[in-house]
């Protein structure tokens, strides 16, 4: 079991997908034993994930758990994990029966939602194990079918437009990074990662139709990387998708997509975009942070003046990844560090407040935020859980949310400090409208008719937040536990990026002088 | 002599015999009576040719003084163009004979046809392959026309007959100015002729052949009578034409632009990559707005010829093998998707409007399952095996130095995935309504659950096709 490790944990969900097509979808007993084939499969699956954790050995900076295997056209089936892509495995495995879990009410085509969280999940941490180019453009591109059923079927009132607009977005961005890729298979020859990341692409500057592109072939290739990966994140301008699809997507699929989809536009970057072109993440990194900055200021302010629930925790999403490009493209030890930390944080965090919102959701049938008020008369528990969960997205010291936007200020400012001073309001403009939220939605005095027979919540919900709860404090006071993982890794991979850097910059001097 | 060319001919030989007594034996007995038991023995005969080509034959041979080329890229084509038509021909029986449209003549038609297909992937000569062309183009008008009753029906193969005699035209005016200013009409004989550059005529004679055939893979600017015959056709004829005929151009022109004028590649490069990049957008975007699935289908396949046209604009011999991988998958998807279309229907009438297909998903969770697994496959998104034919041009494409198309492509292919989406939308997230009753006969059943699941298994290792193709495409690009 040791050598296949990963392809066990990858494909045990998908394989226990096909078993869900098994019983029959619309009698109550099919219905059942499709969830609990569902929640057992994804705890299998977690409790299996924990070996790689064994295995896994933090003082390594390169690839473990190595896989190969033959495949066609050329290419092989490689996986493999490092330090950077190890936590986000564990993220998923660790999710995703909550999820499962969360969806246990639903009614609607169990049989198929469970199949196709089920498909969801080995394509997510396929993406994240994946050591080939093409492999890991299947798992990255696969994972848009099973969402695009989730949000279609089982999402709200405008959900067609909202799963189309998902679908062809982040289409478009990835076909652009498909040519990239086959570009760089043909400039390299290989589709392996670790080879490629050894790899120096050209960065001379070429003229294509009388325009000097500074950084060359690099900067072609990073900029259809970006593409793909900014829309992921989402990045400021790119990120309008988000909140329709948050919005119309059910509670599961809210939560699966901001805990862990939108890492992986993250993981590309930190995979691809930086140590595979050095030179152009250089020239462009300036111009990220900017966009970064904006993104925070500018979805923070968005944020405040939603209506809606689901918008709101989708807004703050896309600032939060705002830090987390920052971070990746300040390119120093504490920024990426910073960046990986606060995308884990945000899995927990940010799927939290998504389960948050479905907890109401599924009592009044509604995400209007002027519908509620006065809930802590009736739902003590939930107020605390849900101020618990406020404070992390805010920030505040001792949850997880602090330690990595704080890394990420510190990385930052070591680059630019006027950047570092912008993005720092984001910090306080988040406390707005997060404080602001609560107050509204859980303080005051219940004098909504509608609200006045709402229950706590049951022990099913406490359970499931439980552990959110746990990893939210355990990061925030310790976060050593996850920094010590992704260090060595983060270390080797800003050492090469420094030298590639300096390399091309003093061959630019050299040439400069003669 | 003789006898070792007739011994390279045999199975078009068979096939031919085979087409002449059926013929009379159902003239003289019971006529359309036996046209069910016809169907299936042309079926199993055209599989049976196929395996044989396939398992049989190593090398080039060549017949009548290299009028008749039998190499791995004429074999590769023929299995693909055989195992269709035999797909094509098993898929529809039930449609013909429930429409009393199940006439003797259309087995026979059918395996002319072919046997004119195979002789345009192995012709080696301008006369072999026009000849081959005819035969199969002149089969094709009448089975167009199958439903006489109808008007629709003959106005398809009138239309299908006028504009294919058109570009018949065409090609046969660029194979004579070939003839004229080579001297030969032996493909070996042109490329002799083209040493140290093609002349003025020589290129015109080249041009006028791609647009001749470019009408038969019907590529844009050459595809108006696509959407036009298929809406028109009976359903299994469109399934037909949709797919071996296709398979077939797009071989011919390969071994037109390889074997004859292989050495100057980059006089037929640059029509070919134009014709992908228009094919490309013009079936993308014309797609959208599409009521009819028929009529869809017929902008998807301009849109897919599009890409197989790219790996050919490549020039290279991992163009070639690109083309034909991705010509086998399109096939295979196509046969799957016209499963399903030809069983369409309500209260036992044909029906072709996608909205038909509303919450078809609740009613047949497993139809709707493979339907969506070949619409995601057409879209090229992965895991589909549909995806990988794309990966392979674009791979071809890029190696080639043609970026920009390579980035059209990908482009064209983003607008492409709406209309597909658009179905799976009518299938998984429609309102229940009225919609079509999702009976399938278990022909067509078969079909439809064979490729789906070809689409999801390709993804180990293709089947091995893609050894195949580059094997086949190394015997043509030396």
């Amino acid at each position: 079991m040791q050598d296949n490790l990963l392809s066990i944990v990858t494909f045990l969900p998908l394989v226990a997908a096909l078993f869900a097509l098994i019983p029959d979808g619309k009698s109550e007993s099919g219905k059942k034993n499709a969830k609990y084939l569902a929640l057992a499969a994804t705890i299998a699956t977690f409790v299996i994930s924990l070996f790689i954790l064994v295995e896994f050995d933090a003082s390594n900076p390169g690839f473990q758990l190595q896989e190969e295997g033959e495949w066609m056209l050329g290419l092989t089936y490689r996986v493999g994990v490092d330090g950077i892509s190890v936590l986000f495995v564990m993220l998923t495995t660790f999710l995703m029966p909550l999820v499962i879990w969360s969806c246990w009410e639903v009614e609607h085509r169990v049989k198929e939602y469970m199949i196709a969280l089920l498909v969801l999940e080995s394509l997510m941490i396929g993406v994240f194990v994946a050591l080939d180019l093409v492999l890991f453009y299947l798992f990255f591109e696969a994972g848009l079918i099973p969402m695009f059923l989730i949000i279609g079927i089982w999402g709200g009132k405008n959900r067609i437009y909202a799963a189309f607009k998902f679908f062809l977005y982040t289409f478009l961005g990835s076909v652009l990074m498909l040519v990239a890729m086959i570009a760089m298979y043909v400039d390299a020859g290989t589709t392996d990662i670790p080879t490629l990341l050894t790899h120096q692409f050209s960065s001379d500057t070429i003229s294509i139709l009388g325009w000097h592109v500074v950084g060359g072939l690099q900067t072609i290739l990073w900029i259809a990387f970006f593409a793909s990966f900014a829309v992921k994140m989402p990045m400021w301008p790119v990120h309008t998708w988000l909140p329709d699809a948050h919005v119309q997507a059910p509670t599961a699929g809210s939560v699966v997509l901001a805990a862990i989809l939108l890492k992986m536009g993250g993981y590309g970057f930190l995979r691809f975009s930086l140590p595979m072109f050095p030179v152009a993440s250089d020239l462009m990194g300036e111009f990220v942070m900017w966009l970064s900055v904006i993104a925070i200021i500018y979805t923070s302010l968005v944020a405040m003046v939603q209506e809606d629930m689901k918008k709101l925790i989708a807004y703050s999403s896309v600032a939060h990844m705002g830090y987390v490009t920052m971070g990746i493209f300040a390119a120093n030890q504490q920024g990426i560090d910073g960046a990986i930390f606060q995308m884990i944080s945000h899995g927990f965090v940010s799927g939290a407040l998504f389960l948050c919102v479905g907890v109401i959701y599924d009592r009044m049938h509604t995400r209007e935020i002027d519908a509620y008020g006065g809930l802590v008369n009736r739902m003590p528990a939930y107020a605390l859980v849900f101020m618990l969960f406020t404070m992390a997205n805010v920030g505040l010291p001792g949850t997880s949310g602090f330690v990595g936007e704080f890394l990420t200020l510190m990385g930052v400012f070591q680059v630019n400090t006027w950047i570092a001073v912008f993005a720092a309001t984001g910090v306080i403009l988040s406390a707005a409208y997060a404080l602001w939220l609560y107050r509204r939605v859980v303080f005051g005095d219940l004098i909504k008719e509608s609200l006045k027979s709402i229950t706590d919540m049951t022990p099913r919900e406490r359970m499931i937040f439980a552990p959110l709860i746990v990893m939210t404090l355990l990061l925030g006071v310790y976060p050593s536990l996850a920094l010590d993982v992704i260090g060595p890794s983060v270390e080797n991979l800003v050492h090469h990026y420094d030298l590639a850097v300096g390399q091309t910059l003093s061959d630019t001097a050299i040439a400069a002088s003669h | 002599m003789f006898a070792s060319d007739i011994a390279i001919l045999l199975p078009e030989i068979i096939l031919s015999v085979f087409a002449m007594a059926g013929l009379i034996a159902a003239v003289y007995t019971s006529k359309d009576g036996m046209a069910p038991a016809l169907v299936w023995i042309t079926a199993a005969l055209l599989a049976l040719m196929g395996i044989y080509i396939g398992l049989t034959g190593e090398g080039t041979q060549v017949a009548f003084d290299g009028m008749f080329i039998n190499d791995g890229f004429a074999r590769f084509a023929k299995v693909v163009i055989l195992l269709s038509a035999a797909a094509i021909l098993l898929i529809g029986k039930d449609f013909m004979q429930r429409d009393d449209l199940l006439r003797f003549e259309y087995p026979v038609l059918i395996v002319l046809a072919t046997v004119g297909m195979m002789v345009m992937v192995s012709s080696g000569n301008l006369m072999t392959l026009y000849m081959g062309l005819e035969l199969q183009s002149l089969s094709l008008y009448v089975v167009a026309a199958m439903r006489r009753d109808s008007v629709r029906s003959t106005e398809a193969g009138l239309k299908y007959f006028v504009l294919g005699a058109l570009s018949s035209g065409i090609l046969l005016y660029g194979a004579s100015l070939t003839y004229g200013f080579a001297g030969t009409a032996d493909f070996a004989g042109i490329v002799a002729a083209l040493e140290g550059g093609a002349s003025l005529g020589l290129i015109f004679g080249l041009a006028f052949m791609v647009a001749g055939l470019a009408f038969k893979v019907s590529a844009a600017p050459f595809h108006m009578w696509t959407p036009d015959v298929y809406e028109g056709s009976p359903t299994p004829v469109t399934a037909f034409f949709a797919t071996a005929p296709k398979m077939a151009a797009m071989a011919l022109l390969a071994r037109l632009a390889h074997d004859a004028f292989g050495s100057v590649v980059g006089d037929w490069q640059q029509i070919v990559a134009l014709l992908a990049v228009l094919s490309m957008f013009l079936g993308a975007i014309a797609a959208i707005g599409q009521t009819d699935i028929k009529r869809l289908m017929a902008y998807s396949s301009i849109s897919h010829m599009g890409f197989a046209l790219m790996g050919l604009a490549a020039g290279t011999e991992q163009g070639v093998s690109a083309m034909l991988i991705y010509m086998a998958i399109y096939v295979t998807m196509n046969v799957g998707t016209f499963a399903f279309i030809l069983s369409m229907q309500k209260d036992g009438r044909h029906i072709t409007n996608i909205s038909s297909l509303n919450a078809f998903s609740t009613k047949e969770p497993i139809k709707a399952m493979a339907l969506l697994v070949l619409m995601f496959s057409l879209a090229g998104v992965p895991p589909m095996v549909g995806f990988f034919g794309k990966y392979a041009v674009l791979l071809a494409a890029v190696d080639a130095g043609l970026n920009l198309v390579a980035i059209l492509g990908v482009v064209a292919s983003v607008i492409g995935a709406f209309y597909y989406l658009r179905i799976v939308y009518f299938m998984y997230f429609g309102e229940e309504r009225e919609g079509i009753d999702g009976k399938m006969s278990p022909l067509a059943y078969a079909g439809l659950m064979a490729a789906a699941a070809i689409m999801l298994l390709g993804v180990f290792n293709l089947f091995g096709v893609d050894g195949l193709a580059e094997a086949a495409a190394a015997t043509l690009v030396r």
